[in-house]
């Protein structure tokens, strides 16, 4: 029987020929990444397991959720793991400075490659399966466990296909695709599985779209999104990474759960309202409703704070003013966004237009600060998730939107058609 | 291994964020997070919750964040078991590896209603609504799993196994 391409990683890495849905393995891992929410909880954990971690070179940690530090508790944390990978001669600690969200660093620094068995304590450590790794999210037990041995048990998944087909049009990128997809099978639509998206409608997205669709593949339930490795994900390897990484194509005779054509040119720019990423609304529908007013636009996270993002929020504030009744805080990723955007003056665009511009960090997204919201306010934000009190007061609303819609929505104080930006 | 308790009830997609919001993820501490549990879809729930009550809800329990925070802080708060229609995974694996029970049963998930008195054993599976008298035959855990929580939890089992 044909495996999917997500089951012959899991496969290589359990030393076995063949693999099925619903299968008990134990697998070797490659990356085993933790942040400064999970990584301090796995240390006394670690420790009852073992002294050293299983390779030096393997084990991640990234202070970025509560950094730079929002108050003793998380500094303490931050302190946690920074003396921890000192002390265990980490080769990967990524330091306020030289760092960003986790999400996005470990990709730029070339530290995950295709065809790996990858897991980080943070849900959406699916975000590499756009390289073509096997990568998910685990808890605290999890994650000490894999830093002490190297390995983890895991239920083989079973898979939806996704097979993509056109050109999105402009103003669509890859959170327009992945919310309408997560509208289209709900929160729990892949539930257990694997999204593996296919197809020739493929080429025609970024580097940075298939990011932020994988990134995403939690918010429909499922344990991993993958990508094929075609063209534009080696050549970004090759940017990014001296590490030698591996190619699996999915059998032909591969069993899905189920296959569901995207038609690419008919995907809009897309919404999702509170309180579920699957509550997805497309523009057209939201302009024919009440103006939504807002108070807050947020530009970043593991989802959309990378460089095209930055290109396509900047392309629409150019020469706008932020509308008086919203602030908008935009955050690249990662500091060599951040240089970039510099390089690019594209930071003069943002400051020019009344956006605050922030450091990397996870920040605002899952309330931790830099945009903590107040009861009544609403925002919104390229983030991931908008469940109840997620930036804040338990009363308060997140819209996930696309870089462009968020942008166009600074502008205009509701949310906003970024196709009709220049029309004011 | 039993559960008996009285019931709080919840819908759908009931996420980390709620269990135990971010603003307190700045510590691990197991008491002072269960002093949150709950806090952003119940906000009583902390102070009614008694030691071996349970949580019954319907689909994808636990949707969002991989913060084993959120079954550690029910766990503490005294919860005894959690019912559902349906697990999100790493809500599943973490609650497996911390040792608070969770079995799947979308029938007892339906018909089990708020305050009701339940007893579940875990060995059978089976879930009895005392209240109700009714009970329902819940999802048995693979025998890979059951090895892991009859070794005490992951740690355990990978200590055991070197």
């Amino acid at each position: 029987m044909g495996m999917t391409m997500t089951q012959k990683i899991l496969a290589a890495h359990a030393g076995l020929d063949q693999v099925e849905a619903g299968q008990l393995i134990e697998a070797k891992l490659d990356v085993v990444m933790a942040n400064d929410i999970t990584g301090p909880m796995a240390l006394p954990i670690f420790k009852e397991m073992a002294d050293k971690v299983y390779d030096k070179d393997k084990v991640v940690l990234v202070p970025d959720h509560f950094t730079p530090n929002k108050d003793i508790k998380s500094a303490e944390n931050s302190k946690a793991i920074r003396e921890f990978a000192r002390e265990q001669g980490l080769s990967w600690f990524f330091e306020q400075g030289k760092s960003g969200v986790e999400h996005a660093i470990l990709p730029e620094a070339g530290v995950v490659a295709a065809g790996e068995c990858i897991i980080g304590a943070d849900s959406h450590t699916c975000t590499y399966g756009a390289l073509g790794a096997f990568s998910t999210g685990v808890g605290t037990t999890d994650i000490a466990t894999g830093m002490a041995t190297g390995e983890l048990w895991f239920k083989v998944p079973g898979a939806l296909k996704f097979v993509l087909k056109g050109k999105p049009g402009p103003y669509v990128s890859g959170k327009d695709i992945i919310i309408h997809i997560i509208g289209r099978i709900g929160v729990d639509g892949a539930l257990y599985k694997s999204m593996e998206f296919t197809g020739e409608g493929i080429s025609a997205l970024s580097m940075d779209d298939r990011f932020t669709m994988a990134n995403m593949a939690i918010e429909a339930g499922a344990k991993n999104g993958i990508f094929p490795v075609d063209e534009k994900a080696q050549s970004y390897m090759k940017e990014h990474t001296q590490k030698e990484y591996k190619i699996y194509e999915a059998d032909e005779d591969a069993v899905y759960d189920d296959v569901i054509e995207i038609d690419l040119a008919a995907v809009r720019p897309t919404v999702a309202f509170p309180h579920l990423p699957g509550n997805a609304k497309t523009i057209d529908e939201i302009e024919a409703m009440e103006p939504v007013k807002i108070h807050q636009v947020v530009i970043g996270s593991c989802t959309n704070g990378r460089m095209e993002d930055m290109r396509k929020a900047a392309a629409i504030l150019k020469g706008q003013t932020v509308h008086e009744d919203v602030r908008v805080m935009v955050i690249p990723a990662t500091q060599k966004i951040y240089k970039q955007c510099m390089k690019e003056g594209l930071l003069d665009i943002f400051v020019d237009a009344g956006c605050a511009v922030n450091t990397p960090s996870c920040g605002p997204c899952m309330g931790g600060h830099m945009g903590v919201m107040a009861a009544g306010e609403r925002c919104v934000s390229t983030t991931n998730r908008n469940f109840v009190g997620r930036m804040g007061h338990v009363d308060s609303l997140i819209y996930l939107a696309s870089p462009e819609v968020a942008a166009a929505s600074a502008i205009a104080g509701c949310i906003a058609n970024p196709e009709k930006v220049g029309d004011r | 291994m039993k559960a008996l308790g009285h019931v709080f009830k919840y819908g759908d997609n009931v996420d980390t964020d709620v269990i135990i919001p971010a603003r307190y993820l700045n510590s691990f501490d197991a008491q002072e997070l269960a002093s949150h549990a709950m806090a952003d879809i119940d906000p009583e729930f902390v102070d009614k919750v008694q030691p071996g009550d349970l949580i019954v809800a319907n689909k994808n329990f636990g949707c969002g964040s991989s913060r084993e925070h959120a079954p550690l802080c029910l766990k503490t708060a005294g919860v005894s078991c959690v019912i559902a229609e349906t697990f999100a995974r790493i809500f599943y694996r973490n609650a497996i590896n911390i040792g608070l029970p969770i079995i799947e049963c979308p029938e007892a998930a339906k018909r089990i209603e708020a305050g009701d008195e339940v007893e579940v054993d875990f060995d059978s599976g089976m879930i009895y609504d005392r209240t109700k008298g009714t009970e329902f035959k819940g999802q048995p855990f693979p025998e890979f799993m059951q090895k892991l929580i009859a070794a005490g939890g992951l740690v355990k089992y990978t200590n055991s196994k070197r």
